[in-house]
């Protein structure tokens, strides 16, 4: 409201009058004076796990991109068998960036699950799933398992030679369950055998069912981690407080960094290795050579290879299943199963058994890579 | 805030009358369960996919002359809507077995360099019959008849 003669005078008026006004109209309505004092209170502790928290945030990063990118392929992407192959191809090929796109999207999901699983495994190691987190980290792991299940129903989509026999490996493994397997299959190939009614269902459940239950899952899994605040490693509660971080700005701007080298590190390598289409998929055409997942799959594909066909009567994929099953479980339970860490005291026995699995995991898909591995030729 | 009051009233006046208040919330609990239910039940039964009526040839006559397949080859042949796999021994005789592989569902090869069916999933293998040699796989592939009417190859089922 500064006139033409206000100018003349030394002192300037307060700026920005209206614009507070404006705001302050609207923080009466909205309320977020609540949000600004929480955010306001929010830290971070700094100790020489610190670095760990920045995983977190680079995961939820990530999935944001995966959703901006799905969200733009959508607009061209066609879930039908006789034009899905087709439609990614002209997404590779004719629309502007759509290369640049599909591959964000490709390599994201990729570098997404890499860093849920060490976001886990450093959450595992420093203990954060004691109480009161335990369940942080049930929801945090039915979100890794959701992020397989976006990885498995995402890669048949292209409808391209390697995912469809991937796709066939993938739905026939829950029939082997007892009694209720054959219906699962059937129910997630929506149909008796992989045709076009599975990749309808696939698209399904890839672009509503499971960003439906992320959404609320990943919504439960923040409110938590708000709720608690970061946890201490256990070995560090006892050294003498070495402060915190403020999260705004300071924790945020340094995740920011982080954020900005992911997206470089997309872009580069969408830039250099664009992801590949392969060949449409024909089902009157044998699996090639060479065939096998996503490496996240590699270790569950391997350990398929060696179980005989019957073990003390039981059919191999049988218990095979069974095995993944049973680690699922105990991966999403372990808070409960160790409440010894509650009680804030250590536990080694925990940390050897998850050694274990995960050096075991790491050599199958050691062996899933080798040359002899994959072709047997 | 008045209907909570009201409630609030409702509940000191009659602080005793626990049976009937047990009753309504059965009903009431019943009721809203027996809703659910009906809800779920239809969509339950839609996400399992209606059993469709497979083609029940069982007896295909193939595009391939028997002239087109050497002997030591093999190529892949769909049967009443399923992949079949139609070789040809090294001795000249044809046979026709199913692609699918017992483990886990992939499609076979045949091996020309070993005379063999594999499987590249699993690395699954199989002799001639159809018999399941090496590998993860739990049976052997079915085998089916094969003719040759004239030049034509007939696939039956055995």
């Amino acid at each position: 409201m500064s006139g033409g003669t206000g100018l003349s005078s030394a002192e300037p008026e307060p700026p920005l009058r209206r614009p507070n006004a404006a705001l302050g109209w609207l923080r009466d309505r909205l309320g977020w004076d609540n949000l600004t004092h929480l955010a306001a209170k929010k830290e971070v502790p700094i100790h020489r796990y610190t670095a760990f928290y920045y995983l977190g945030g680079m995961a939820l990063f990530l999935f944001l991109v995966q959703v901006a990118t799905g969200i733009l392929l959508l607009l061209y992407y066609r879930p039908s068998a006789s034009e899905a192959f087709e439609s990614v191809q002209y997404i590779m090929a004719e629309v502007p960036f759509g290369w640049l796109i599909r591959s964000i999207h490709s390599w994201g999901a990729n570098l997404f699950v890499g860093i849920v699983l060490l976001h886990m495994a450093s959450v595992f190691f420093l203990k954060a799933y004691r109480a009161p987190r335990e369940m942080t980290w049930i929801t945090g792991a039915l979100l890794l398992f959701i992020a397989l299940g976006f990885g498995f129903s995402g890669y048949l989509l292209p409808w391209n030679e390697l995912s469809f026999f991937a796709t066939r490996v993938g739905t026939d493994v829950p029939a082997q369950i007892p009694w209720i397997g054959p219906l699962l299959s059937r129910i997630l190939r929506g149909g008796s055998d992989v045709t076009g009614a599975t990749l309808s269902r696939f698209y399904g459940i890839h672009v509503a069912i499971l960003p439906a239950i992320t959404t609320l899952l990943l919504g439960l899994h923040l409110l938590l981690v708000q709720k608690h605040g970061m946890s201490v490693p256990l070995s560090v509660r006892r050294d003498e407080d070495r402060g915190a971080l403020r999260f705004f700005p300071d924790f945020l701007l340094r995740d920011m960094v982080g954020w900005l080298v992911a997206v470089g590190i997309l872009a580069a390598l969408s830039a250099l290795l664009p992801w590949e289409l392969g060949k449409k998929a024909d089902p009157f055409a044998s699996a090639p050579s060479g065939i096998r997942p996503e490496w996240y799959f590699l270790s569950m594909f391997q350990a398929l290879k060696y179980l005989p066909a019957k073990i003390a009567g039981i059919p191999g994929e049988t218990l095979g299943v069974f095995l993944f099953g049973l680690l699922a479980f105990v991966v999403a339970a372990l808070p409960l199963l160790d409440p010894g860490a509650s009680r804030e005291r250590p536990s080694p026995w925990w940390d050897r058994l998850a050694t274990l699995v995960l050096v075991a995991a790491l050599a199958l898909t050691v062996l899933a890579l080798l040359p002899a591995g994959g072709a047997g030729r | 805030m008045p209907i909570l009051s009201a409630m609030k009233a409702s509940e000191v006046a009659a602080p005793d009358d626990t049976s009937r208040r047990r009753w309504i919330r059965g009903l009431l609990g019943t009721s809203l369960g027996a809703t659910i239910v009906s809800f779920l039940y239809p969509v339950l039964r839609y996400l399992v996919p209606p059993i469709t009526s497979e083609p029940s040839q069982s007896e295909v006559e193939l595009d391939v002359k028997a002239s087109q397949i050497p002997p030591n080859t093999a190529r892949i042949v769909p049967f009443a809507g399923k992949a079949v796999l139609l070789l040809r021994t090294a001795s000249g005789e044809l046979r026709a077995l199913t692609a699918t592989c017992t483990h886990l569902a992939c499609t076979v090869q045949y091996r020309l360099e070993r005379s063999d069916i594999w499987c590249a999933c699993h690395n699954g293998t199989y002799d001639l019959n159809g018999t399941n040699v090496s590998g993860p796989p739990p049976r052997p592939l079915t085998k089916l008849d094969v003719n040759v009417r004239g030049d034509r190859i007939v696939i039956r089922r055995a």
